[in-house]
């Protein structure tokens, strides 16, 4: 690993693909673990991940998830292409949620998720707007 | 204590058994997601009544022995199938939570 940072995954999130749903998160961290990232840093990074991708599966009309990484720290992208997040105050409010009640029912929907995110990143990033979706960018410090 | 062992002991079902050698360390019970994945460790059981194929993907990420499904609840057939896929070991019981939960601790599990 060098300085530069180096993309390490790209994978596409479909709207309510439950199936497939997690692939992205298991896929980067099995990829972490072959590159000998601290075991604690991986859980970290797939509780983050997770909890992102099922956002995109769940709210959006899809997305896609990018990991890159440098010697000093992880970089996770998730961005989809809407419908956005109206109020993002209130994404970070803990017990918070816009899901159906049948995504209750599954286990989701806590109002959790953003939370949990921001509880484990070191640095995080939301932008959203009903025209370009919303894109988060999440920073993991791979020093310490 | 491993999964086959624990199987044969508290008489559970085994409904997908990919791992059955998997050791165990310890359990963690709940049904909302968010919470397994922040609060679970590597080695638990999961006690919950969330059958779906998501509960698969979250076994798989915190790397839990064993997901045990209580109260005689049904997983879901996509999710059985992706267990197998996955090396996820699914079981079941009709007791409720509390009571496994109480037959766990005697057992010092």
């Amino acid at each position: 690993m060098s300085l530069q940072k180096q993309q390490i995954l790209n994978k596409e999130i479909e709207s309510f693909d439950f199936q497939s749903g997690g692939e992205a998160s298991s896929n980067l961290k099995n990829i972490l673990r072959k590159l000998g990232v601290p075991s604690q840093t991986v859980r970290k990074t797939a509780i983050i991940t997770y909890e992102l991708e099922m956002n995109v599966v769940i709210h959006s009309l899809g997305g896609e998830l990018t990991a890159l990484i440098s010697e000093e720290e992880l970089e996770i992208r998730v961005d989809d292409s809407g419908p956005g997040i109206e109020d993002l105050d209130k994404a970070f409010t803990a017990g918070y949620s816009t899901a159906s009640d049948e995504i209750r029912e599954m286990g989701f929907g806590a109002g959790m998720g953003l939370v949990n995110v921001k509880r484990y990143a070191d640095q995080i990033d939301v932008k959203s707007s009903k025209e370009e979706g919303t894109h988060v960018k999440v920073i993991i410090n791979l020093t310490n | 204590m491993t999964v086959k062992e624990l199987v044969d002991q508290f008489n559970l079902e085994v409904v997908a058994g990919p791992d059955l050698d998997k050791e165990i360390d310890g359990a963690y019970i709940g049904d909302l997601l968010s919470n397994v994945m922040a609060r679970a460790e590597q080695g638990n059981l999961w006690l919950t009544v969330q059958g779906h194929q998501n509960v698969v993907a979250v076994a798989l990420l915190v790397e839990l022995a064993a997901v045990i499904l209580v109260e005689d609840f049904d997983y879901e057939e996509n999710a059985v199938q992706r267990a197998c896929q996955k090396g996820v070991n699914l079981l079941k019981t009709r007791k409720k939570s509390y009571a496994l939960a109480c037959s766990f601790c005697e057992s010092k599990i």
